[in-house]
């Protein structure tokens, strides 16, 4: 399984699915999270502190994931950072989309631990 | 409105609060709702566009989102809050994105704004169209109910 200490960014506008997501991240017994409630607040964090992996909601007000991803790929010390994309949304076309933009895993509301778990094996090629 | 677009409906809804909660629940039989009364306590309203334009709506009772949320954070939440308010509003945006998926396999594609919530004793959903609204009640196996309304007029 991944590293159990690597720090993860979960990024939601909904508190909600923040704690969702970290809840079922503490399932998988990994508990270093911090969080971000939209994309501009996620950049800052990313820029003050390590973090290894985000995990980002696709739709939010300010900067969306996309964005943020773009934003990321942009800049080259961030360009190998994984980061999954979470939707509800599951069209071919916007999983395209998010590809091109340099996605590195891309997972569907709803979802559990056990499909979580499945990401993130794939996304550090476990 | 088609009768077969309520389906998709309503395996993405037992299938997202499956998913999310491990609860069980069951289904009713569809039937159109003619009056515009919420069933519930709190409703979370999303409009659609595309093949058909309208409204999905999903009314839940106090105990039953109280039970949805508290199966979906893995611990006891007895209170309504902001943040029982905000996942009326994601559980819609789920429901709503799963059967968009499923209804892309039929040929139908939809998009969906962001769901809005309204909370309150005998609130009133509004639908944006005046199509006929289908109408189905789960209950929760451990008690608490909650009825998704769909709204649909169409095809374009």
């Amino acid at each position: 399984m991944v590293d159990k200490d690597i720090c993860i960014l979960v990024v939601d506008d909904f508190s909600t699915m923040r704690r969702l997501i970290k809840r079922i991240l503490k399932e998988l017994e990994l508990t270093n999270i911090i969080e971000a409630d939209n994309g501009v607040a996620a950049w800052e964090r990313i820029n003050e502190q390590q973090v290894d992996l985000v995990v980002c909601d696709w739709n939010m007000p300010t900067m969306t994931g996309l964005d943020l991803l773009e934003k990321l790929r942009a800049d080259e010390r961030f360009t190998q950072l994984p980061f999954i994309m979470v939707t509800a949304e599951g069209k071919k076309e916007s999983v395209i989309e998010a590809t091109k933009k340099g996605v590195t895993g891309y997972i569907t509301k709803p979802f559990n631990a056990k499909d979580l778990e499945r990401k993130l094996k794939t996304v550090f090629n476990e | 409105m088609n009768s077969k677009l309520i389906q998709p409906f309503i395996e993405a809804t037992q299938n997202v609060v499956r998913i999310m909660t491990d609860l069980e629940l069951s289904a009713g039989t569809p039937y159109l709702k003619k009056d515009k009364a919420a069933k519930g306590d709190l409703s979370g309203v999303l409009g659609m566009t595309g093949d058909f334009n309208g409204t999905l709506s999903v009314s839940f009772t106090e105990a039953g989102i109280l039970q949805i949320v508290s199966g979906m954070f893995g611990e006891r939440i007895e209170q309504l809050d902001d943040e029982i308010h905000d996942a009326a509003g994601e559980l819609t945006n789920m429901i709503s994105g799963q059967a968009r998926r499923n209804l892309e396999t039929m040929g139908i594609s939809l998009e969906a704004a962001i769901p809005t919530v309204i909370q309150g004793k005998c609130h009133m959903i509004k639908h944006i169209t005046s199509a006929p609204t289908v109408a189905v009640d789960f209950r929760l196996r451990t008690g608490g109910e909650f009825t998704v309304e769909l709204c649909l007029e169409g095809p374009r």
